[in-house]
């Protein structure tokens, strides 16, 4: 069957794939949402507690929904038309 | 502990048939054509939708043994264990953009391991064979560990002996073997409404019999404060070791084979990026999963023998009325099942595709290639079971904590090759070796220490690497497979200028720059049958050949 043995020159079959992209400005969304989280001195306290929380506990729980905004939007600005398929975006 | 809960047992017991028969009828589930077929029953088919995918991953990324030594962590170390939740957090984010363009590449290619993709883009049967390598040897004791999983609820309920956990096993092979993939993901949904249902009456129930969050927390500070370790918040000097530890987890965890296996099931982009935004809903759980551990605390749990991984279950016996407990200890064995299913079938493809069919038998056709992968993955959950019966469950452990720094160092062939073919297959290679031996190393210097100073493990003591082995003068420690990854890049890069300048054939890319963005209704896609809704592409019998 598939790529076991791929031959290095695969002749395109039919008509030529659409260039694309995934470069968007949007995606820097997913780098706030990922260096954000890891910068440990910001929440590495005990004050303001919130419902008995410490702060290093609560804040890491409120990086869920910015991790989860983050990638929604992401995924939202950069989604291609199903209809519209492989033209519409086609750089 | 002599007296065995036989409430409890009983509806362990019946949870446990429940799965098993699902697990049995997955195989006719979403109608397979023919399970024959590697991509078939390996990846069952290459099409699940957004819920199927949601449910599959979610099982695959959070396992038992996650919700038993997270809190387990919390519970000896207070902070440092809550790194599990800025680790899931930041892993989506962070692979949105990655994981998509495998997606893409490996629909076009007819790729179905991470090895697949490295031969075919670097040119390079020595590269992907060590990609297929780590990934099976990282990908072995993390089976194991959901036995430890399983142990823990099986130790809390007082049964004694191994037979329970052969048992469990053997059934877990059997309908692994005859349903494929389709069985861990339909099962994954009684996992994760057991598993939601456990987190929801434990946040709701336990603190409010423990006095409040505010108990809780201040029980744990107490406890710091008199054992003189860990602590609410972290030290100065291990800050950095949190961040690094989480995001090498995070870059570690869409590098297991097991969780592309899981990623390339999914039937479009579209699905895959809606799940990295959704998935992180179970980092909430997570979170309050990491904080069983205070709760622990606040209640004064004494783990059984010793054991840290029995406080969870321990906690929960404690907590709730039996019948309670027992949905509680079901939903971490069957959260045992499903990543253990799925790993092993993800160690199957890899060695089927990259060993057998590269090196030991080139024309073998699509029926042997399927059968090959049903017989390794039993083959690789008898060696889990044999390797925590007949050896100390420590060495998992330990093989588990190397495994996550050594499947970090196939990070530049998976992902970067993703994005570029500029490095070189000899540059991969020599940084693989580089990045291997580091690791190692980092690891075997490192010891465990206990509250007095006083050395507890000579090696392999844990994964926060200390600068001062480096001669830096300072406390502050770094994970050691970050720093590993670090020395890959370095001489992978060092390497690959090295050879390009000295105009070393690179090879042939295998790949076009278009089917890194690949959609399903492209000429390219190489369109796999549908299993629910297209007949058959021949007549009965023998599938046509897909290329």
């Amino acid at each position: 069957m598939s790529a076991g043995t791929e031959p290095p020159a695969d002749p395109r079959p039919r008509d030529v794939a659409p260039a694309r992209s995934d470069r968007s400005p949007w995606n820097w969304l997913l780098l706030v949402a990922v260096v954000v989280p890891l910068l440990v001195p910001l929440y590495n306290r005990v004050e303001p507690t919130l419902f008995g929380w410490p702060f290093f506990y609560w804040v890491q729980l409120a990086f869920v929904p910015l991790g989860v905004l983050a990638t929604f939007l992401a995924h939202r600005a950069t989604r291609r038309r199903p209809t519209a398929g492989r033209t519409a975006r086609g750089r | 502990m002599d007296g065995v809960d036989v409430v409890e047992l009983v509806i362990v017991c019946v949870l446990f048939l429940l799965v098993t028969v699902m697990g049995f009828v997955a195989a006719r589930w979403r109608r397979a054509e023919d399970l024959m077929h590697l991509d078939e029953w390996g990846l069952g088919g290459r099409n699940f939708g957004t819920w199927v995918t949601w449910f599959l991953l979610g099982g695959d990324l959070y396992t038992a043994y996650t919700f038993v030594a997270v809190p387990a962590l919390v519970f000896g170390a207070g902070a440092a264990g809550f790194f599990a939740v800025p680790y899931t957090v930041v892993v989506y984010p962070l692979v949105f953009l990655v994981v998509v363009r495998l997606w893409s590449v490996s629909h076009v290619r007819g790729f179905v391991t991470p090895a697949d993709f490295v031969r075919s883009r670097f040119d390079s049967p020595t590269m992907a064979l060590l990609v297929a390598i780590t990934g099976i040897v990282a990908t072995m004791p993390y089976i194991a560990l959901q036995l430890v999983g399983i142990e823990a609820v099986l130790k809390a309920m007082g049964v004694e002996g191994e037979l329970p956990l052969i048992v469990a096993f053997i059934i877990l092979a059997l309908y692994t073997y005859n349903s494929g993939l389709r069985a861990p993901a339909l099962i994954a949904f009684v996992k994760d409404t057991l598993i939601y249902l456990t987190i929801i009456v434990a946040v709701i129930v336990i603190p409010s019999r423990l006095g409040g969050w505010d108990a809780i927390f201040g029980a744990a500070e107490a406890k710091f404060a008199s054992t003189g370790t860990g602590g609410v918040v972290l030290g100065e000097a291990s800050q950095l070791n949190y961040a690094t530890l989480a995001l090498g987890s995070a870059l570690a965890l869409f590098l297991y084979p097991h969780t592309l296996t899981g990623a390339l099931a999914a039937s479009d982009r579209d699905v895959l990026k809606r799940n990295m935004s959704a998935l992180p809903l179970y980092s909430f759980a997570l979170a309050f999963i990491a904080l069983l551990g205070f709760m622990a605390i606040a209640a004064g749990v004494e783990p059984i023998g010793g054991d840290g991984n029995t406080v969870v279950p321990v906690l929960f016996q404690q907590m709730f009325p039996s019948w309670f407990a027992g949905i509680a200890f079901a939903a971490i064995g069957i959260g045992a099942l499903v990543p253990a299913a799925i790993m092993s079938i993800a160690a199957a493809n890899l060695f089927t595709r990259n060993i057998y069919k590269e090196f030991l038998k080139r024309d073998a056709t699509a029926r042997q290639e399927a059968q090959v992968a049903k017989v390794v993955s039993l083959v690789v959950k008898l060696g889990a079971v044999a390797a925590i019966i007949f050896i100390d469950p420590q060495f998992s452990i330990d093989l588990q904590l190397i495994g996550g720094v050594i499947i970090l160092q196939t990070l530049p062939s998976v992902a970067i090759g993703l994005y570029t073919r500029w490095l070189h297959r000899g540059g991969l290679v020599a940084g693989w070796v580089a990045g291997m031996a580091a690791g190692l190393l980092a690891l075997y210097v490192t010891q465990r220490v206990g509250p007095d100073g006083t050395v507890l493990r000579e090696h392999f003591g844990g994964s926060a690497f200390a600068l001062s082995d480096l001669g830096l003068d300072t406390a502050v420690t770094v994970y050691a497979g970050f720093v590993a990854l670090l020395v890959n890049l370095v001489v992978t890069v060092l390497v690959t200028a090295a050879l390009r300048g000295a105009g070393v054939d690179p090879g042939v890319d295998g790949t076009a720059d278009t089917d890194y963005t690949a959609e399903r209704d492209d000429p390219t896609f190489r369109e796999l049958p549908d299993p629910l809704e297209s007949a058959p592409p021949g007549a009965t019998g023998e599938r046509p050949a897909r290329r």
